[in-house]
């Protein structure tokens, strides 16, 4: 029996054992294993849709950002030419993406194409309006001061600027994107917390068998490697179907509900362009939960 | 070799569990730990095999210092050891071949060890024709001859048995013991804890008795003569 002593070495392929140990406790404990998989998709969803929200109030801001502009109005006393000259001084500004130069008579044939056949134009030319520049801004926060910016250039009389909708914009922007962060956030930790106890339920059912181990001289990373693997399964599987559900949600609202409501006249992201992130978020997210909640819930098991 | 060297072993709650035991079991011996329950037996038996710490004084098994063991040398220390409970431990989902090779499996052996090993740690504790079993379907001094054969399939230097007769009938007893018995004649140390005076007194070895947290007689006599 003494030849035993010392040959009993760690040659064994350890990766089969975690992996075939970790995909048989899944089938075992079943229920727990089910139950694990809903949470996940469950929370993933969550996190998921307001995740998408965020992403879509934000584009459309973008996209209302660059339609939001400043009107800057040429002093009377300018000529076209000197008028024109000012563009590169309005470029110059800071948070400036672009300046468009309209003169007073391209103005007035938009002005009046706009409300033809208004007999209020009657006996009026474009010399009641001024020359213009229709200035685009890349950050929409910082509306107000690029407006007082422009206010100073010499030769500019006056300026518009819509400042209570960029208002709006960054204020809805802000609260959407700290409500997901903070929704995300809560949703985490309570997966994490879900995910942990349903695990310590199966780690329960099997804390004899863990002391057994223990006793026979099984080191904790033995022990606790195919608790991962089962997790990281369960956080896989779960991050799969909280995708193809994610999805099929998504195409739902946006083209079953919203398209036919008040706000379809807004433009939302498609779901491809945001589909690898959002996998690789889900992947990583319930991976992790799975993960880490297996080690929370096998820690107490292991101080011995 | 087991030494302890002065200990003491307060509990958190107060309980003063040991006051001062010292003895040493030597390589190859057969001993029994005997005394009343709440004598300190469980206490000595957590000590050796690491489920707790000394409050005072020193425990050396096999080479390790239980004082001052890390963390992750504790499952190499366990290695050393095979312990035998009162009520087996089996998995009961798991056949008798399958738990005894889990204990080979989980200190990563290969599959080749474990075929060569565990059928012939079977044949040795005569269950050599009941591998298939699940453990319920066996009986008490089956399911304790499997916890030994466990205990054994490692080559451990020591098997410590807790009361392994505890759950058994007279006969099945004394079919325990002699298997017991024949481990360390292959040159297994043995150290059995129990509060059986009969079964004490019919085998000739030395007897460690201990109360009160203290002991009160270590001798070669093999005679248990304390009222329990």
């Amino acid at each position: 029996m003494t030849e035993w002593m010392g040959t009993i070495a760690m040659r064994h392929n350890r990766a089969g054992y975690y992996i075939h140990e970790g995909i048989n406790s899944i089938f075992t404990h079943g229920f727990m294993s089910f139950a694990s998989i809903c949470i996940i998709v469950a929370c993933l969803l969550i996190m998921g849709s307001f995740t998408l929200l965020a992403l879509n109030v934000d584009d459309i801001i973008n996209t209302m950002e660059s339609e939001n502009v400043i009107l800057a109005f040429v002093d009377d006393s300018l000529s076209e030419t000197e008028a024109r000259a000012l563009e590169t001084q309005i470029e110059a500004i800071p948070n400036v993406a672009n300046a468009e130069f309209v003169t007073r008579d391209q103005s007035w044939e938009s002005f009046v194409e706009s409300y033809q056949n208004n007999t209020l134009f009657e006996g009026l030319d474009s010399s009641v309006l001024r020359h213009r520049f229709v200035v685009y801004i890349d950050d929409i926060g910082q509306m107000e001061e690029t407006q007082n910016a422009i206010r100073e250039v010499p030769g500019i009389g006056g300026v518009n600027a819509h400042l209570e909708i960029s208002d709006g914009f960054v204020r809805l922007r802000n609260v959407v994107t700290a409500v997901s962060l903070v929704l995300v956030a809560i949703l985490f930790i309570i997966s994490l917390f879900i995910m942990s106890n349903t695990v310590k339920l199966t780690t329960f059912e099997r804390k004899d068998e863990i002391a057994i181990m223990k006793m026979v001289g099984a080191t904790s990373g033995f022990i606790r490697w195919p608790f991962v693997v089962e997790g990281l399964i369960l956080g896989l599987v779960g991050s799969l179907l909280a995708f193809i559900l994610q999805w099929g949600v998504y195409e739902l609202v946006i083209n079953r509900f919203i398209g036919n409501s008040g706000i379809a006249f807004l433009t939302f992201m498609p779901f491809g362009a945001v589909a690898v992130p959002l996998l690789i978020a889900f992947l990583v997210v319930g991976m992790g939960v799975g993960v880490i909640g297996s080690l929370i819930a096998i820690k107490n098991y292991l101080k011995v | 070799m087991v030494q302890f060297k002065d200990v003491f072993k307060t509990y958190e709650n107060g309980t003063k569990a040991l006051k001062g035991v010292s003895f040493q079991i030597d390589d190859g011996e057969f001993v029994f730990l005997v005394g009343p329950s709440g004598s300190g037996k469980t206490t000595i038996i957590k000590l050796i095999t690491g489920e707790i710490a000394p409050t005072d004084g020193s425990v050396n098994v096999n080479g390790y210092d239980l004082g001052s063991i890390k963390f992750s040398k504790m499952p190499f220390m366990r290695r050393t050891l095979g312990v035998v409970f009162q009520d087996f431990r089996l998995i009961e989902d798991r056949n008798v071949y399958e738990n005894v090779a889990f204990a080979m499996r989980v200190i990563g052996a290969s599959n080749k060890e474990i075929r060569r090993r565990v059928p012939y740690v079977l044949e040795l504790v005569g269950l050599d024709t009941r591998t298939k079993r699940k453990p319920q379907e066996l009986s008490g001094g089956e399911q304790q001859r499997v916890a030994i054969a466990r205990a054994l399939v490692n080559n451990p230097k020591l098997i410590i048995a807790d009361e392994p007769t505890g759950n058994l009938d007279p006969a099945r007893s004394l079919e325990i013991m002699m298997l017991l018995e024949k481990i360390n004649e292959l040159g297994t140390t043995v150290l059995v804890v129990t509060h059986e005076k009969e079964l004490v007194n019919s085998f000739s070895k030395r007897v460690i008795a201990i109360d009160g947290g203290r002991i009160i007689s270590d001798g070669m006599d093999g005679y248990y003569s304390y009222e329990t």
